[in-house]
């Protein structure tokens, strides 16, 4: 008995560094409660309640984001490091979810209510379904699920230690499987989607643990510390640690969609519900790519020479494919998934220079790319005809007649994309390749620049599409929105023209948020 | 006993499993080959704690239990509405989103 008492007054509480963590808590605080609101409050009032909710939580999640700058500290027993890079990353990633979550609660669109299905457990084209769609039963148990995911991603970029990212990783990724599978147009699709997606997630992250259990098997610990120390010891055999690193690295090239890891981009992103896939293509890439980041930066910053060539071929790749595959495209949402993944190889290249530098221009360009993400996103899920979103790009024809308002926004989104002087994309694209070219990376800048141009044809390809063909008399129209989707394309927008014509303060606070806590 | 064999079997798991989920056709098997892995991970986690002479790898084997039931959870919910849609779980007939 005495025995047991001094065991059990040995351990010691850990300490939690609540103020540090507090806007995690505050998201998945509000998810729970989402949870919470779903099983005890009455249909009518749960989407009010849910909106107020999620806005309120993500804005003072924000806030406390923005107060918490400049620290530069590990928590929660260093699994957690609060850093320039978390808190910039974690700022952008809330910054975004504010608009996805508003392109979320967007009910005026489709005739029948949000993009989600009614209930995602009635059969598709079924008396069931159709009942509910006619009583305009609409769900709000997207709002809980969205906002774990978010928790999740602002955990991700933040961890410290690769168990927690490993838990991050799942936490982001499930509600998504579930997202995905929503919609409430063309159901089959929203379904495949969410099964490839899942399905080729969790093979991805089986990849991930067991790379995690190969460099534990080397340097007895996960903590991204212990490793970077035990790579500079060389205390265990080399094969552990480099089949470990491939495999971790897997991992987490198919949550950024990079050449070869990135089959399921284009199917994923065509199949689910369009808030969701702007939510996808711009929050879970920027996550992402803040956890390669501190990975490589922190954990393997000496292993560099051995997985700088390897990411260099990477990058080549992806640029190249997402580029020349987008090229072939037909549908918009395609389209812009081939261009995601074009995004991603040029933040690569800004990624395999290991200077300060290379680490601003990236945190830069994810923050320019997912605002305009966010808005193109916004504005398919308005060109609309009879059966939900007219995606096919030659629906697309003569839109700027119809409506000369989206057209323009859509087309300063895609010269954002592009790159062309005064919007965002194109400070970004400067600042990356830049960094890469003083790293020593010109041949990778080089095709960067080519891809770039590959690229820029597609998208003006579109805009030309746009403005001069004559627009097809059963044409789609084009939907007006409630006040909530207008801000959203309205923010992105301005972001985009913004960050293009003033990016310096931007600028300046990605220099500041260069430094990796360790 | 040496550790060797325990993370041969993992290794040997963790393939059994790769290659099954590229093989085989079917979501639920496609999915138990996942979990295969995993359990691999947690094989080679605890091999690992006990080479180390440490209990983390025996913790996290848990996390890694604990996420794998979740999954469970998440997957088979979305498995089932695509097999009561289409009366089939084969991954080879979901294929509407091509070019």
């Amino acid at each position: 008995m005495t025995a047991l008492t001094r065991q059990v007054t040995e351990i010691q509480s850990p300490t939690i560094e609540y103020g540090l963590l507090a806007p995690m808590l505050v998201v998945f605080g509000a998810a729970v409660l989402g949870v919470l609101v779903e099983a005890f409050l009455p249909r009518r009032v749960r989407y009010p309640v849910q909106v107020v909710l999620s806005l309120g939580a993500l804005a003072v999640a924000l806030g406390m984001v923005v107060t918490l700058a400049d620290r530069v500290e590990v928590a929660a027993e260093g699994s957690v490091a609060i850093d320039g890079p978390t808190l910039f990353i974690q700022g952008t990633v809330l910054a975004l979810s504010l608009l996805s979550v508003l392109l979320f609660a967007e009910r005026r669109v489709d005739p029948g209510g949000d993009a989600f299905a009614s209930a995602a457990s009635s059969l598709p084209g079924s008396e069931d379904e159709r009942t509910l769609t006619a009583q305009r039963v609409q769900q709000t148990e997207v709002y809980p699920l969205v906002m774990f995911s978010i928790g999740g991603m602002l955990l991700f970029p933040a961890s410290n230690d690769l168990l927690t990212m490993f838990v991050a990783l799942e936490v982001l990724s499930f509600p998504l499987y579930l997202l995905c599978g929503m919609a409430r147009r063309r159901r089959l699709l929203s379904q495949e989607a969410a099964v490839k997606y899942f399905l080729l997630g969790s093979f991805s992250s089986a990849f991930f643990i067991y790379g995690v259990a190969l460099l534990y098997g080397y340097a007895g610990s996960v903590r991204l510390s212990d490793i970077d120390r035990a790579v500079s010891e060389q205390v265990g055999s080399e094969g552990l640690l480099l089949a470990g690193v491939a495999l971790l690295t897997v991992g987490l090239l198919f949550k950024i969609a990079a050449v070869p890891f990135h089959a399921w981009t284009p199917d994923v992103y065509q199949g689910a519900p369009t808030p969701v896939t702007g939510f996808m293509a711009a929050c879970t890439k920027i996550a992402a790519f803040g956890a390669l980041l501190r990975v490589l930066y922190v954990g393997l910053g000496g292993l560099r020479l051995d997985w700088q060539p390897l990411l260099w071929a990477i990058a080549i790749l992806t640029m190249v494919v997402g580029a020349v595959v987008a090229l072939t495209q037909s549908d918009v949402k395609r389209m812009l998934a081939y261009s995601s993944i074009a995004h991603a190889g040029f933040v690569l290249t800004g990624m395999v220079v290991v200077e300060p530098a290379g680490i601003s221009s990236v945190l830069f360009y994810l923050a320019a790319y997912g605002f305009a993400t966010v808005g193109a996103f916004a504005v398919v899920s308005l060109v609309r005809d009879a059966g939900g979103e007219a995606t096919h790009l030659s629906r697309w024809a003569g839109l700027a007649k119809r409506s000369p308002l989206v057209a323009g926004v859509f087309t300063l989104f895609l010269l954002a994309f592009a790159g062309i002087p005064l919007t965002s994309g194109f400070v970004g694209k400067l600042v990356v390749f830049l960094a890469a070219w003083q790293g020593g990376a010109w041949p990778l800048v080089l095709v960067a620049v080519l891809a770039s141009a590959v690229a820029a044809f597609f998208y003006v390809r579109v805009i030309v599409l746009m403005y001069f063909s004559e627009p097809a008399p059963e044409g789609p129209t084009v939907a007006v929105p409630s006040p909530l989707t207008a801000a959203a394309i309205g923010l992105g927008a301005l972001v985009t023209v913004g960050l293009g014509v003033a990016p310096a303060p931007l600028l300046t606070l990605a220099e500041q948020a260069a430094v990796f806590v360790r | 006993m040496g550790t060797t064999p325990y993370l041969v079997l993992s290794a040997l798991l963790f393939t059994v499993g790769a290659v099954g989920v590229l093989l085989r056709r079917n979501a639920i098997v496609v999915f138990m080959c996942i979990e295969l892995m995993l359990n691999a991970a947690n094989l080679a986690f605890v091999t690992f704690a006990r080479l180390h002479g440490g209990l983390d790898g025996q913790v996290i084997a848990f996390f890694v239990m604990v996420v794998a039931a979740a999954e469970v959870v998440v997957g088979l919910a979305v498995i089932v509405a695509i097999f009561r849609t289409r009366r089939s779980a084969s991954v080879d007939d979901a294929s509407l989103l091509r070019y």
